[in-house]
């Protein structure tokens, strides 16, 4: 079955019929080309495809497009604005928070939500946070680091 | 001239990543690409008696069905790149392992059909209407039940079930005899269990056939396009080599499960043919469970004899190792040439014998996975020596110091040959230790584990290693079964205005290539990183390569790209010469031009780049251009080494094991990017502790695997870590331009043996004098240990 859906993502307003059991990950990989979000596993366990959806990081598999009518998606297309790297995007080239960069777009979602809640996160803090997203390549050390940079940044331009 | 070796330049590739702009295999799209879904095995063991896909074929949206018969009997399957004979002679059984079964299943996810569909969903949806009939039959999992008498066959023509069986060493009357002159002798028998090596990326495979140029694309998440060319082309489809490309685009993670060549990516090959439209495969992270290789899997029975002193005087090991249902590419190397070699370590055991038999069992094929074998070595030493300093009641860092191979350079000093086939290129190994031990505060640590009163017990465990990379000089491994070379090409396009691109057979999946050989290549022409472009991945424009796994990419890749650039200088100075008017042998080159020696009269690189290519002004007999090739074929393996300590606490009411600090010293000769070889040595630790704490596959006795997910199977996550206090030492390798060792793999044959080290000493400490605690030490298992 046919869901009409309007849902606007990284600030475009996109409106279309999309089957009912097509999930919000596949409508923006598929549907959309948007393939910065990641699907690395079919059990909502390894945070690849978070995006944020009305502003709160979510796992993109774990809703269905229909869901999302009328909500407004960010993905990490729309993490930098106007060509400037958002921190956590610098915090992670920086301190190279990544390697292979398959699971970097859906940590740096997940990071950014949780800078938004706690703005100054210990490191016990971060690591708790990022228990959604699994990473393979870090060892999750350089990522830690990226997203203190990301905080630090964050305070002295906010 | 070193303006940006040994900095920690920040990656150049990051860019594409940390803005979504990443091509990974799933995120290519092509005008008219089909999708397909394989319906694989429910079970470990079964004939098949029918395969009915007449529903099947008329769903929604399907395009075609194959079943194994439909593929032509000339395509016998994916070929095994290494040949380990047995020890009396026998050739290695090496049966065939076809692209969709015919007659018999021997793992569950053993492929059954391709279902091709418009899209993926139609595919998944209409391989449920494909009925297969099966004949259950037993199943056998465990390599050592594998080789009992009346053991289900996994191949009927291969008796036992090995595929062969190895020896290495000194003769096993010569180490018995060692042995019994011991006046201590630690025995262990452990399993090294078995591992999913979890790239975040799924493997994902696109076939294209163009019917205009008669030329077939692949594109597959790899580590090494041109082997996977090789293999597809010349041993599986009989399809000639220069009619097909294959493109390992942004290649999200492998730790060696991407090596190999699996039937998907031929079989999409073939199919896109077949139908006439492009087809692209993606694994489910269920189908990654049960069909990526998986490694490790051994079972061990080792002993180590020590004489009154504490001096080592004999080791002998027992291993059955895994092979699963088929022979992986690299399969057989990995418990043979990656593992009994390095059983030496870094101890002067003056009698070494391993024995190992290689056993199919109904499970997924088992291959390298980070560290390959390596890691199965130094468990075996690592474990025998901290329960022999248990056992002998001495210190284990002391015991190690004892021990050790003197310090060698590989110059001055000739290499080290070992007990087992190898010699060392150079070492230093009191250092790390002793470095290891001044991060730890040794003394007070223990102190502080004496005192310790508040139901929770400490430990500190140890692990010095040593490890064979730089994979691998060609004559030697040809000698020792491997079917292909293990060198690496490189090329140097120098484009008219000086600006140099560089193709590599080195394949980046995370590794930082991009900004690595970029560092190596500007501080050798003296130019500006940003004028250096490094291109890998595609066989249409990289020559030739064999990619990377094996810590291998910067030891042998890097020097033929050196190799590369010292070509183009040896001709560039033949023009600066012409230029200005001098002869070569007067030149120097220092900053980007060539200088006429005690004058100020130079030429700059991109002056004598754009005469190459606008020779007007040209030196007689030379060749226009400035493109060079060169292929490297290392002298010798490369022997990186380390120390690695763990300090773990165990609740007593619980058995949960908290790591609280991890130390890692490494030696991993000169570094070109500390930034990125720290990052590594991270990620080689948390996959070696993970392994120890949290991760392994696990099969019941019918062939099921019982955690084949994120949601069963124990990924380590950032909590499950403290941060790695790390350093290193440098004892540069002595046969290769950039006296490089490789750092891939380090972190992971290192640190797995510490963890579980310092959970027998914390145990022992308190009282529960066990010898294993086997991985993954859940806190169910440290809990059994503390009842026995």
């Amino acid at each position: 079955m046919a869901n009409k859906i309007s849902v606007t993502v990284n600030g475009t307003t996109h409106t279309g019929e999309v089957e009912g059991r097509v999930l919000l990950v596949d409508y923006l990989r598929e549907h959309l080309s948007l393939t910065g979000t990641h699907i690395g596993c079919d059990t909502s366990s390894c945070g690849a495809c978070t995006v944020h959806v009305d502003g709160k990081a979510i796992k993109s598999c774990t809703m269905l497009a229909a869901q999302a009518d009328g909500a407004s998606v960010t993905t990490v297309e729309g993490l930098s604005s106007n060509g400037e790297l958002h921190p956590i995007q610098e915090g992670f080239k920086e301190e190279h928070g990544l390697q292979c960069g398959f699971c970097t777009p859906g940590m740096m979602m997940t990071a950014t939500d949780l800078l938004k809640n706690n703005a100054d996160p210990s490191e016990q803090e971060i690591r708790e946070a990022l228990e959604g997203n699994f990473c393979r390549c870090t060892g999750y050390h350089n990522i830690v680091k990226s997203i203190q940079y990301a905080a630090k940044k964050m305070a002295t331009t906010a | 001239m070193t303006k940006y070796i040994g900095k920690s330049i920040k990656r150049v590739e990051d860019k594409r990543f940390i803005t979504g702009q990443g091509s990974y295999t799933d995120d290519i799209k092509i005008p008219n690409m089909t999708h397909a879904y394989i319906l694989r095995s429910p079970y470990a063991h079964a004939n098949i008696n029918s395969i009915d896909t007449t529903a099947a074929a008329e769903a929604d949206g399907v395009v075609a069905i194959f079943t194994g018969s439909d593929i032509p009997e000339a395509i016998a399957g994916v070929p095994c790149g290494w040949q380990v004979d047995f020890k009396n002679g026998d050739t290695m059984k090496e049966p065939p392992h076809p692209l969709l079964c015919r007659t018999k299943v021997r793992h569950v996810g053993d492929g059954i059909a391709i279902v091709i569909a418009n899209t993926k969903t139609q595919a998944k949806d209409a391989s449920e209407l494909i009925e297969v009939d099966y004949d259950i039959l037993d199943a056998v999992t465990c390599p050592k039940k594998a080789a009992e008498e009346g053991a289900p066959l996994v191949h009927n023509d291969v008796p036992n079930n090995m595929a062969f069986d190895w020896e290495l060493g000194n003769p096993k009357e010569e180490v018995s005899a060692a042995m019994a002159t011991a006046s201590h002798v630690t025995e262990l028998d452990f399993i090294n269990q078995r591992m999913v090596p979890n790239a975040m990326e799924p493997r994902s495979a696109i076939g294209l056939y163009d019917t205009a140029y008669d030329k077939y694309t692949l594109y597959t998440s790899t580590q090494n396009p041109h082997l996977i060319r090789l293999l597809m082309c010349a041993f599986v489809l009989g399809i000639p080599e220069h009619k097909v490309r294959v493109v390992g685009p942004d290649v999200g993670g492998g730790f060696g499960s991407k090596i190999f060549h699996y039937v998907e990516e031929a079989l999409v090959i073939w199919a896109s043919k077949e139908i006439g439209r492009p087809i692209k495969w993606t694994s489910d992270r269920s189908e990654a469970f049960l069909t990526d290789a998986h490694g490790r899997d051994h079972i061990t029975n080792a002993k180590m004899g020590f004489d009154a002193d504490g001096k080592i005087v004999a080791l002998q090991a027992y291993t059955y190792a895994n092979m699963g249902g088929y022979l992986s590419t690299f399969a057989p190397a990995v418990p043979t040439y990656l593992h009994g070699t390095l059983l030496q370590g870094l101890y002067t055991t003056p009698k070494i014998n391993v024995d190992v038999k290689a056993m199919f069992t109904h499970t997924n094929a088992v291959d390298a996975y980070r560290g390959a074998g390596r890691p199965e070595a130094t468990y075996l030493l690592e474990r025998l020596l901290d329960l022999a300093a248990l056992e002998m009641n001495t210190d284990p860092a002391e015991l190690r110091m004892k021990n050790f191979i003197p310090a060698f350079d590989g110059v001055e000093q000739e290499g080290y040959v070992t007990q087992v086939a190898l010699q060392y290129d150079s070492g230093n190994y009191e250092p790390v230790l002793k470095r290891a031990l001044e991060m730890v505060g040794y003394e007070a640590f223990r102190e502080e584990q004496a005192a310790q009163s508040n139901g929770k017990l400490l430990g500190i465990g140890f692990s010095t290693y040593i490890e064979a990379c730089g994979i691998a000089p060609s004559a030697v491994v040809g000698a020792l079964g491997a079917r292909a070379g293990l060198f690496e090409s490189a090329q140097v396009r120098v484009q008219p205005t000086g600006k140099v691109s560089v193709y590599t057979g080195s394949h980046s999946h995370g590794q930082g290539h991009e900004t690595t050989f970029a560092q190596v290549v500007a501080d050798r022409m003296g130019i500006p990183l940003e004028d250096v472009d490094i291109i890998h991945g595609d066989s249409d424009s990289v020559a030739f390569g064999m990619g990377t796994y094996g810590s291998r990419s910067l030891a042998v890749g890097g020097s033929a790209i050196v190799k590369s650039v010292d070509k183009v200088l040896e001709k560039g100075a033949k023009i600066a010469a012409h230029l200005l008017e001098a002869s070569a042998d007067d030149l120097e080159y220092a900053e980007g031009k060539w200088t006429v020696k005690g004058t100020d009269k130079s030429v700059g690189f991109g002056d004598v780049s754009l005469t190459a290519y606008v020779p007007h002004n040209y030196p007689e007999g030379l060749e226009p251009g400035l493109d060079m090739n060169a292929f490297y074929d290392p002298a010798n393996f490369t022997y990186p080494f380390g120390a690695h300590i763990a300090i773990v606490e165990i609740d007593k009411e619980t058995g949960h094991v908290k790591l609280k600090r991890f130390i890692a010293v490494d030696d991993v000769g000169n570094v070109i990017n500390p930034m990125i070889v720290d990052g590594q040595i991270h990620g080689g630790l948390a996959q070696g502790i993970g392994q120890a704490m949290l991760e392994g596959a696990q099969y019941d006795d019918t062939g099921q695997l019982i955690n084949g997910s994120y949601m069963d199977y124990c990924m380590p996550r950032a909590d499950d870590f403290p941060s790695f206090e790390i350093d290193r030492t440098v004892t540069p390798c002595p046969h290769n331009p950039l006296g490089v060792k490789g750092a891939g793999e380090a972190g992971a044959i290192g640190s797995t043996p510490a963890v579980v080290n310092a959970v027998v000493d914390a145990l022992w400490k308190g009282g529960f004098k066990v010898k294993d605690v086997p991985m993954p030490m859940t806190p169910e298992r440290v809990w059994n240990a503390m009842q026995s």
